[in-house]
C-alpha cells in the first residue's frame, strides 16, 4: 500500500448526498479478478452517457478536475456495498483523499487499506472547500495527514481527526496483516482456550 | 471488563471475541465464519500467494459462488467469460487453498446469505464475516455479523482475525402485532424510512421486542439482512427458542450432546437488563403498512397507500436536489399516488426474500390468478434447497400456472450481474434491497416491497395493496 503524507492538488466538488457504491463503480465492472484498471468506470453513470460519451456537464469531466487527487463531497459518502472495487477505482482514478461530512462505515474502513484517506469535516467547512475549488486550476487544497490539517488554498487551516492506528498505517504504508501476525501467539492462544471453553463448535470442513 | 456490568448481546458477542486490545483501543477480533463468494475473494487470494501466506484456517472457511451465474439452465455452463472466469478463479482458488467449497451444481448451492443459516454454517453467539454487506442476514440468529471489504477478507484468510473498532449500540423497538397483509420487509422498510439510510451509522443494531420475537427466522433474517441499509454495521436478534428449533438438525450444526451444551451458552447471550444502549428507537405496528420504496435509497419509502412526497416541502437545500434527482431519475410527480403505478418486470428473491416462506407468501397471492399482459415476473429462489422444498409443496407449478418464471437459485436481478437485468426506463417491483440508480440495470427503476405485494403488482400490473387481493 502507497503511503500517504502529504499532498497538494486539485479538488473536484460533488456538492451530492449519499453518492452511493452502485454510482461509484456499477456492479457490472464486478467481474475482474484484478485490482488494477478500474479507473476507467468510476462514477460511470454519472460521467458517461448510454453510448459511453462524456458527460459534460460532470466534475471530472471537466478541467482543471479530471486532474483531481481530491473530492469534495456531501453526506453518507460511499453507502451501499461492502465492493472494494469502489476505493479501487478512485485509487485508480487518482484518487488519494475525501472530505465529507460523513461516510458509510465500511467505505471508510476500505479506504484506509487502500492508501486513500477519508476526512470527516462539518457540512459547512466541506460547502467553504466546494466554494474554493471552483476558483480554478490554481485552487490546490493541501492535507498533511502528520498534522492533521486540511490547508485552503488561502492558507487557512482545518484540523481534522483521525484514528492513530490508521494515520500510522497510513503514514507509513503498512499493511494490516503484517501488523498482526506480529500477534501470532495471541491468536494461537485464544485458539486453544476457544477450543475448551466451546468444544461444541463445528468446522466447515464436516 | 467485570462480569458485573450489565451488557448487551453485542457486547457480550464482542468481549468473548477480543483476542487483544490494541493501545489505541482497537481490537484484534476473532472471527468464527468466514464465507467466501466468487466477486470479493480473488484480489484476496491473490493477495495471499503474493505474499507467501497460508490460509489459517480452512475449516472456519466455506465457499459459494452465488452473484453471477445464470439462472436458467446450470449445466449448460456460463456463457459470460467475464463470469466465468471469476467462477473458474474461485475454483482454482479454494482447491488450492483446501477450501470447503459448495459446487454449483449441488443443491446446496443458493445465495450466501441464505445457506449459511439453512446449513447451519451461521450459529448464535458467533462471529461471521463475508465480503458483501449484507452479511448482516445473518445476525437474525444472534451472531455479530457483517460485510468487509476484500482487504479484510484477506486479512481474515491469513489471520483469522480483523482489526476493528467497537460500535455503538443501538437499540431498535417494535411492538404490537403486525397488520393484515403485512411482513417483516414492511417492518425494516419502515424502520429505514424513519430512522434515514444514515441513521445505524457507527451502530450495531439490536431489534427488539414482541413484534420481533414474534417473526419466524426467515423474517429475521429479512429485518436483519437490510441493517446495512440503514448505514449500521450489523444487525442483531437475541437467539430464543424459535432460534434453537431453527437451528438444530441443520447439516453443520453441533449435533447431540454438543448441541445441548451451545444451546447453555446461547441462553446466556440476550442483553441484561440495565444494559447500556446509545441510542434508542422505538416503533409500533400502527406505523407499519405494506410498505413500498419510491426513490432510489431504501430510506425514501412510503405506505402503498401514500403518495410521493414533494420536494419543496423539503427546507435543506442539498436534501431537496437529492428529493429532485430520485423523482427524475424514477419518472415520478409529487403528489402522484404510489398505488396504480404501472410496472413491467416483478423479481422475487435476494438474500432479503429468497426463503421459502418467501416464496409462499407470493404463491399465495399468485394462486389461480395470471401474471398481467406485457409483466415479466421472475421467481428465484435463494438456493438449492429452498427451490427443492418450494417443488415438493407445489409452489413452482401454481406460479408456474400463474405466469411467472420459475429460475435457479442466485443473486439475479438483485444487482442484474448476471444476464437477469431491467433495461433502460424499464421499472420493477423488487423483493430485494437496493434501489439504488442502475442497481438491477443501467437505467432500471426499482421498487422495493415484500413478496406478497411483489406478487399482487404482478398479477395486477401495478403496485397494488396487497390487502385488497388477499
Ligand atoms: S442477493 Fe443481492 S444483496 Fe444479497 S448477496 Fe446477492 S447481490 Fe448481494
Amino acid at each position: 500500500m502507497e503511503a500517504f503524507t502529504t499532498l497538494t492538488a486539485i479538488a473536484a466538488p460533488m456538492p451530492m448526498q449519499n453518492i452511493d457504491t452502485d454510482k461509484i463503480i456499477p456492479a457490472r465492472f464486478l467481474k475482474t479478478i484484478k485490482r488494477s484498471g478500474l479507473g476507467v468506470h468510476l462514477f460511470d453513470p454519472l460521467r458517461f452517457d448510454k453510448d459511453g460519451n462524456e458527460k459534460p456537464d460532470f466534475v471530472l469531466n471537466q478541467e482543471p478536475y479530471r486532474k483531481a487527487q481530491v473530492i469534495i463531497a456531501h453526506e453518507n459518502f460511499g453507502c451501499g456495498s461492502s465492493r472494494e472495487h469502489a476505493p479501487w477505482a478512485l485509487l485508480d482514478f487518482g484518487i488519494r483523499c475525501i472530505i465529507a461530512p460523513d461516510f458509510a462505515d465500511i467505505f471508510y474502513n476500505n479506504s484506509f487499506k487502500n492508501g486513500i484517506l477519508p476526512i470527516r469535516l462539518p457540512r459547512a467547512v466541506c460547502d467553504q472547500l466546494i466554494d474554493d475549488t471552483k476558483m480554478g486550476g490554481n485552487a490546490r487544497v493541501t492535507v498533511d495527514l502528520a498534522r492533521q490539517v486540511v490547508i485552503r488554498p488561502n492558507g487557512e487551516e482545518i484540523s481534522f481527526d483521525v484514528d492513530p492506528f490508521r494515520k500510522h498505517s497510513l503514514l507509513n504504508g503498512l499493511d494490516d496483516i503484517g501488523q498482526t501476525l506480529q500477534h501470532g501467539a495471541q491468536i494461537d492462544g485464544f485458539e486453544a482456550k476457544r477450543r475448551q471453553s466451546q468444544p461444541w463448535m463445528p468446522a466447515t470442513t464436516a | 471488563m467485570s462480569a458485573s456490568r450489565p451488557r448487551t448481546l453485542f457486547d457480550k458477542i464482542w468481549d468473548s471475541h477480543v483476542v487483544e486490545r490494541l493501545p489505541d483501543g482497537t481490537c484484534i477480533l476473532y472471527i468464527d465464519r468466514h464465507l467466501l463468494h466468487e466477486v470479493t475473494s480473488p484480489q484476496a487470494f491473490e493477495g495471499l500467494r503474493m505474499a507467501g501466506r497460508k490460509l489459517r484456517r480452512p475449516d472456519c472457511t466455506i465457499a459459494v459462488a452465488d452473484h453471477n451465474i445464470p439462472t436458467t439452465d446450470r449445466r449448460a455452463g456460463i456463457k459470460e467469460e467475464d463470469s466465468r472466469i471469476q467462477v473458474e478463479t474461485l475454483e482454482k482458488n479454494v482447491k488450492e487453498f483446501g477450501v470447503p467449497y459448495i459446487p454449483i451444481l449441488d443443491v446446496r448451492q443458493g445465495i450466501v446469505h441464505i445457506i449459511g443459516p439453512e446449513l447451519g454454517l451461521s450459529l448464535p453467539g458467533t462471529t461471521i464475516v463475508c465480503g458483501d454487506s449484507h452479511t448482516s442476514t445473518h445476525g437474525a440468529l444472534g451472531a455479530l455479523a457483517f460485510g468487509i471489504g476484500t482487504s479484510e477478507v484477506e486479512h481474515v484468510m491469513a489471520t483469522q482475525t480483523l482489526l476493528q473498532n467497537p460500535a455503538k449500540n443501538m437499540q431498535i423497538d417494535v411492538s404490537g402485532t403486525l397488520g393484515f397483509g403485512c411482513s417483516a420487509k414492511d417492518i425494516v422498510l419502515a424502520i429505514i424510512g424513519k430512522i434515514t439510510t444514515a441513521g445505524g451509522n457507527g451502530h450495531v443494531i439490536e431489534y427488539t421486542g414482541d413484534t420481533i420475537r414474534a417473526l419466524d427466522m426467515a423474517g429475521r433474517c429479512t429485518v436483519s439482512n437490510m441493517s446495512i441499509e440503514a448505514g449500521a454495521r450489523a444487525g442483531l436478534i437475541a437467539p430464543d427458542q424459535t432460534t434453537f428449533d431453527y437451528v438444530r438438525g441443520r447439516e453443520f450444526a453441533p449435533k447431540g450432546e454438543a448441541f445441548e451444551q451451545a444451546v447453555a451458552y446461547w441462553k446466556t447471550l440476550p442483553t441484561d437488563p440495565g444494559a447500556h444502549y446509545d441510542t434508542i428507537v422505538r416503533l409500533t405496528t400502527a406505523e407499519i403498512a405494506p410498505m413500498v420504496t419510491w426513490g432510489t435509497t431504501p430510506g425514501a419509502v412510503v405506505p402503498v397507500t401514500g403518495v410521493v412526497p414533494n420536494p419543496s416541502d423539503e427546507p435543506d437545500e442539498g436534501k431537496r436536489a437529492q428529493l429532485q434527482r430520485m423523482l427524475e431519475y424514477m419518472a415520478l410527480t409529487p403528489g402522484q399516488a404510489m398505488q396504480d403505478l404501472p410496472i413491467d418486470v416483478v423479481f422475487i428473491g435476494s438474500c432479503t426474500n429468497g426463503r421459502i416462506e418467501d416464496i409462499r407468501a407470493a404463491a399465495a397471492v399468485a394462486k389461480g390468478r395470471r401474471v398481467a399482459d406485457g409483466v415479466q415476473a421472475l421467481v428465484v429462489p435463494g438456493s438449492g434447497l429452498v427451490k427443492r422444498q418450494a417443488e415438493e409443496e407445489g409452489l413452482d407449478r401454481v406460479l408456474l400456472e400463474a405466469g411467472f418464471e420459475w429460475r435457479e437459485p442466485c443473486c439475479s436481478m438483485c444487482l442484474g450481474m448476471n444476464p437477469d437485468k431491467l433495461t433502460p426506463g424499464q421499472r420493477c417491483a423488487s423483493t430485494s434491497n437496493r434501489n439504488f440508480e442502475g442497481r438491477q440495470g443501467p437505467g432500471g427503476r426499482t421498487h422495493l416491497l415484500s413478496p406478497a405485494m411483489a406478487a399482487a403488482a404482478a398479477v395486477t400490473g401495478r403496485l397494488t395493496d396487497v390487502r385488497q387481493l388477499v
